[in-house]
């Protein structure tokens, strides 16, 4: 075991926690396996591996500096719900240490003008001139030119939200509602909603079945009454013949059919959207269509078999849909699909810029522009160092860091630097 | 034919005809969205403008700080665009790039940036800002030609401070550099100018500099001719 490195320590031995909490909750579900259905073993089995292998994916892949860096503040904010633990004024100091001190000595390196000159007191007053003269230039269009989204708007003495209320916000928002994706695009919100809505609804209905936390009982008296019993404890009881029964026995069914109008959606988009076309991958993008498509075709064929071919070809069929779902399964963890549970991140960042918002500002060190939050510049500059990036300059007057320069500057400084090298 | 075509840029060349910002646009995957840069150097005193497209780094910066594994370098070098599902907008990747590439997409949560217009250039087509740009500051060709035609030569890395940064695109600069030397402090303008840095504008002409030709709406310009 000391073999093997740290991360994919912690990964397995996530995995395996996920993997046991899930076979626990079977057991206890199914009162010791007592309302386990033996037909159902083998897509137990893959839900347990699946388990394992999402909780080692997870493990691995939050350990990675920035997503550990998001989880962190995520949870910090949480708990102390104020950007003051993440003591930005005391980080502050050491983000602007290399700011020049006035009446410095002489640049040794020549000056791109009035080379040689002795700077005295009056740098500062320079410096909140260019400042002025910087920000009195009409800015581009939005989005065009700049880029680092919309222009920070100051805003002095906003108290930020509760972190835990922007937690259910973006909950509702990002996660039900997906409103992101409709901003993206209206087609697309559709057809991500039939997908993830038929899906979810699917494995609602599906998983509680198959893990033996619900099960169905006639009552001794009544063979057309059922009750079902979730863990073990008696819930709702209904007619067999009744609207609710109904739409309990086809809820699998009408999910089947909202995924279909998803696939469908998201098979056109594939094959008409030149962009889409150009940069797709089979692994990436066609196989987890192909894979839902699989599942939902033969399920809804079981349905078919039984209701309209008295059961023909229904063994096949079940072994098609075993086989489909194992499949999808397997997937979940290492492709596309496990975007779902890497969107958790963004519930974390939602916190994290709400509380940023409020706080300290970074001001670019060369047009003295606010262009990001100071905690940001400043644990990315931590997250940069963990993944060896040293975008440090060493200058007589101490470190300038490159993180410390809006984007904007960065570009302005590659053509500068180029005309430099060429005299121009 | 095109395998082995290389994007060279030289920024000195760039006379700022928005034409490369327009034809971004038309690019399929962000059609709308213009993501190449057009900056003004220093806007008050020089017309002088930079284009800059992402350079699509070897050991990409973008990609590793991103949380989320948004961002894939494919096998063709090419560094593309956040993967719709996974970009968490997290803005890692704008405010990590040295070359302050990637837009944040505010309003779609989404961050993109280019991508060598991927829908031509995997199929041997120029990228749409090199097919238009009428100066040669965003040249895609092969690299015999650049050499031949050009004073200037093409390098691949740039030296930002302690770290070095290999790219795919080129810059062009002067022979006999290895990799193009970054440096910030004498270019703070607080550093470098000890009074109104105005005063280094230049005289004559209005230019775009002259902040008056782009301040001045409508009515301003009525009164002017009025005023003669």
């Amino acid at each position: 075991m000391q073999s093997v490195p740290r991360i994919h320590r912690i990964g397995l031995l996530s995995g395996l926690s996920v993997a046991l909490a899930l076979t626990a909750t079977i057991g206890i579900g199914s009162l010791g396996l007592k309302h386990f259905d033996r037909a159902f073993v083998w897509y137990a089995v893959g839900s347990v591996l699946a388990a394992f292998a999402v909780g080692y994916r997870f493990a691995v892949w939050a350990q990675r500096p920035p997503s550990r860096m998001y989880f962190l503040r995520g949870f910090q904010l949480l708990f102390k719900r104020t950007c003051a633990g993440l003591n930005v004024r005391a980080r502050l100091d050491k983000v602007h240490s290399w700011t020049p001190r006035c009446a410095d000595s002489l640049h040794p390196d020549p000056l791109p003008q009035r080379e040689g000159i002795r700077h005295t007191a009056t740098r500062q007053g320079a410096r909140d001139r260019f400042a002025e003269t910087q920000r009195s230039i009409p800015p581009l269009p939005w989005g065009e030119g700049r880029g680092e989204g919309e222009r920070s708007v100051v805003q002095p003495e906003v108290t930020s939200e509760p972190a835990t209320l922007v937690l259910a916000k973006s909950l509702a928002t990002n996660f039900a509602a997906q409103e992101f994706i409709r901003r993206r695009s209206l087609y697309r919100w559709i057809m991500h909603l039939c997908l993830s809505g038929g899906c979810t609804l699917a494995f609602a209905i599906t998983f509680p079945l198959v893990l033996g936390w619900v099960h169905f009982e006639s009552f001794p008296d009544n063979a057309e009454k059922y009750r079902a019993f979730i863990f073990g404890f008696a819930a709702a009881s209904f007619d067999v013949h009744s609207a609710a029964a109904f739409v309990a026995f086809n809820l699998l069914n009408f999910s089947a059919v909202l995924v279909t109008v998803g696939l469908i959606m998201a098979a056109i988009r594939r094959v008409t959207d030149a962009g889409e076309r150009a940069t797709q991958k089979f692994a990436e993008d066609i196989l987890p269509l192909l894979l839902i498509f699989a599942v939902t075709a033969t399920g809804l064929m079981l349905t078919v078999s039984y209701k309209f071919l008295a059961g023909r070809g229904h063994a096949v069929i079940a072994v098609a849909h075993l086989l489909s779902v194992l499949a999808l399964l397997a997937y979940i963890p290492f492709g596309k699909l496990f975007h779902m549970f890497q969107r958790a991140c963004s519930l974390c960042v939602s916190i994290y810029k709400s509380a940023a918002e409020s706080d300290a500002r970074a001001s670019c060190g060369r047009c003295g522009e606010d262009f990001a939050s100071a905690v940001h510049v400043a644990d990315l500059k931590i997250v940069l160092d963990q993944l060896g990036f040293d975008y440090r300059f060493a200058t007589p007057r101490g470190e300038i860091h490159y993180q410390d320069i809006c984007p904007p500057c960065r570009r302005r400084l590659l053509a500068l630097n180029q005309g430099r090298t060429l005299h121009r | 034919m095109t395998a082995n075509y290389e994007f060279f840029i030289d920024p000195s060349r760039c006379i700022g005809c928005q034409a490369c910002v327009q034809a971004c646009g038309e690019c399929e995957t962000h059609r709308g969205h213009p993501m190449i840069h057009l900056d003004y150097v220093d806007r008050a005193n020089s017309v002088q403008t930079v284009p800059v497209v992402c350079m699509h780094c070897e050991d990409p910066t973008c990609a590793k700080v991103c949380p989320a594994e948004a961002i894939r370098k494919d096998d063709h070098g090419i560094v593309h665009s956040a993967s719709k599902p996974r970009c968490i907008a997290c803005s890692n990747c704008v405010l990590a790039c040295p070359f302050g590439v990637p837009k944040m997409e505010s309003r779609y949560e989404l961050m993109m940036k280019c991508d060598m217009c991927y829908d031509r250039t995997s199929r041997g087509r120029k990228p749409m800002c090199a097919t238009v740009c009428p100066s040669g500051a965003l040249y895609y060709g092969p690299r015999e030609y650049v050499e031949q035609q050009r004073r200037e030569k093409p390098v691949n890395e740039f030296q930002f401070g302690r770290q070095t940064v290999r790219t795919k695109v080129n810059m062009m600069t002067a022979p006999g550099i290895k990799a193009l030397p970054f440096d910030v402090a004498d270019f703070l303008p607080f550093e470098a100018l000890d009074d109104d840095p105005l005063s280094l504008a230049r005289s004559g002409a209005r230019d775009a500099g002259d902040l008056a030709v782009w301040d001045l709406g409508e009515k301003e310009v009525e009164e002017e001719i009025i005023a003669g």
